[in-house]
Formats: C-alpha cells, structure tokens, sequence
C-alpha cells in the first residue's frame, strides 16, 4: 500500500513537471492536457475534503442501529427507496459514493443498498439529471431515470445473493 | 460543489455544539481517510486529463456513424472508459444531437458513462474490492445495453 502510493504520487509529480514545461516550451498537446487537468481538478479534487469531513462526521456521530434498521435487510423494501434517494442527493456521483458506501456498509447495510445506492449515484443524481433534461430533453431524463431503477435494483438484489452466498466482505480501514 | 462546503460547515457547526472531542475525531478520521486514497484519486486524474485530450474529438466524429448498432456500441464503449464531469459531458451530448446522432447512440453514451466506471477502478476497488468492482461494473454493462435498447425501441430508431 505504501509503496504503491510512493509510486501514484511519483507519477503525478512528473505528470505536473510534464504539464509545467509544456507552458514553457509552448507545446500544444501539453496545453490541452493542462487545460483538461484543471477543469477536473476544479470539479472533483474540490468536492473531496468536505466529502471526507462529511464521512468522518458520519461514522462517529451515527449509530449502526440506525443504519441496519434503514439499510439493513431488516428494513425491507424501504431500503432501496432511501437509498435512491440518499444517491439522488449526493453531489460528487460515483467519486463520492464509494467511500460512502464503504461507510455505510461497515455500518450495517447490506449489498443490495449499497450497491442500488453507488449506481443510483450517477443514474439519479438531481443537479445534473436538471441540467441532462434541459440540454437532451425531458422526455429523454425521465424515460433514462425510470426505466433506470427498476434494472438497479434487481441487479443489486441478484448481486446481494451473490456476495452473500461467496460471504465476501468489503475492504476495511479505507 | 460550493454547497458541499456549506453543508460541511453547518454539520460541523452542529457536531461542535454536541461534543468538541468527537468533532475533532471525526475531522481526523475524515483526513486520514483522504489522505489514504489521495493519489489514487490523483491517478484517476492524470488518466483522465490524458483522455479527454483526443476523446472529445474521436466522440463527435465517431458516434455519428450512420450504422446504430455500431454507433452504439461505440458509444458504449466510450462511455465505460471515460468519466467526465457532467457539464461537460451534456454538452457534448446536446453538440451529437444536433449533428443528428440517434437517441439511441446518445443513451447509450450518458448511460454507460454513468454506470460503468473502467477509468475509476483504482478508487473503486480500494472501497469495493477487486470483485465487488468488477460484479458491479459487469452488472452495470449489462443494464447499459438493455436501457439503450429500450430507448432506441421508445424513439422508434430500434426496429425489431
């Protein structure tokens, strides 16, 4: 792990060295690295340090009760409902839902929450299913966004037998 | 993204009210977290930059491709290896439609670009596992091509 990260950050210094001399040399393609660079960086490096606040402050205040009872398979069918609407409201998409995901799992929910709620994430998303019905059309989002999540959740119920059924845990201390 | 910080505050805010010393533990905590998965985000960064260089480009000249079935594939394709954020990808996505690319070929695209994620393995596996990873991705393309099926069929573009 720590060697790994040795190298990822090793990488991303020359991948900034590269970007730096491309300025000073003028070279073209350099530049629109960098310019691509900086729009992702803005959008999704940005979100990250609340989003991890957010998490930390989840997992010392909420109890895991109350995670089982809404995401636990004591909840039902209710769970896939909070869970699409936990996704609908996460900002960040996928990039966001993993570790969310993670937390929520070690909290008490089960796969087929989290794994409705990491794909509902980008699917449901209500700032940018907004922006995709003005841009594409109406018609277009809903239509997506209904047929949508039906598929997901019986992909995540399928998916909740499986892991059950390998007893596969996710990765902890993440 | 400006909001997250508002809502970041205000818990916090709220948290202090409550315990100073479990606040303090959840910001560390939160840290710690970050700072482990950092450059795996960083990685996914460098990738993408890289990408979208030439993807843009190859997108609006590729998927208009007369044949759908080809331009769907194509899309779908594109779309699982690349993420982009989404105000970019709308309007790449409004630049097809009015060059006259299918429904089709544009669901195709948004969705798989929303559901399958090859370019974020290296933070997804990190949470999901390897396998967890791969089942959902696997599931997820599995969806991607049935969603833009039925959407071709609504549009009348998929004549069986």
């Amino acid at each position: 792990m720590m060697e790994g990260n040795k190298i990822n950050y090793g990488i991303f210094a020359v991948f900034i060295l590269f970007l730096l001399f491309s300025q000073l040399i003028e070279f073209e393609f350099g530049k629109v690295v960098t310019d691509n660079f900086i729009i992702f960086a803005r959008d999704m490096l940005l979100i990250l340090p609340p989003a991890f606040i957010i998490i930390g402050l989840f997992e010392v205040w909420i109890s895991r009760e109350k995670i089982e009872n809404s995401f636990g398979s004591a909840s039902g069918s209710l769970r896939y409902i909070y869970a699409v609407l936990l996704a609908a409201t996460t900002v960040g998409g996928t990039f966001v839902a993993f570790p969310v995901a993670n937390s929520l799992y070690h909290k008490g929910a089960d796969y087929s929450s989290i794994f409705t709620y990491i794909t509902a994430a980008s699917l449901v998303m209500i700032p940018m299913s907004i922006m995709e019905a003005t841009i594409i059309g109406l018609e277009f989002t809903l239509l997506r966004i209904g047929l949508s999540i039906p598929l997901v959740i019986i992909s995540s119920v399928i998916l909740n037998r499986l892991f059950l059924k390998l007893d596969y845990e996710l990765p902890t201390d993440v | 993204m400006e909001y997250l910080y508002f809502i970041m505050a205000v818990l916090l805010i709220i948290s202090l009210f409550f315990s100073r010393k479990k606040t303090w533990r959840a910001v560390v905590r939160g840290g710690k977290k970050l700072l482990k998965i950092l450059p795996n985000y960083l990685k996914i960064l460098v990738f993408l930059a890289l990408v979208m260089s030439f993807a843009e480009d190859f997108i609006v000249q590729y998927l208009g491709t007369q044949n759908i079935f080809l331009g769907s594939l194509l899309a779908i394709i594109v779309g699982s290896i690349v993420m982009m954020p989404g105000f970019i990808a709308y309007p790449l996505a409004g630049v097809l439609l009015t060059q006259g690319v299918s429904y089709t070929v544009i669901a195709g695209f948004v969705i798989s670009l929303k559901m399958v994620g090859v370019a974020t393995y290296p933070v997804e596996k990190e949470y999901m596992g390897v396998k967890g990873t791969v089942y959902r991705n696997s599931a997820s393309i599995i969806i991607t091509v049935i969603l833009t099926f039925l959407i071709g069929l609504y549009y009348g573009e998929v004549i069986l």
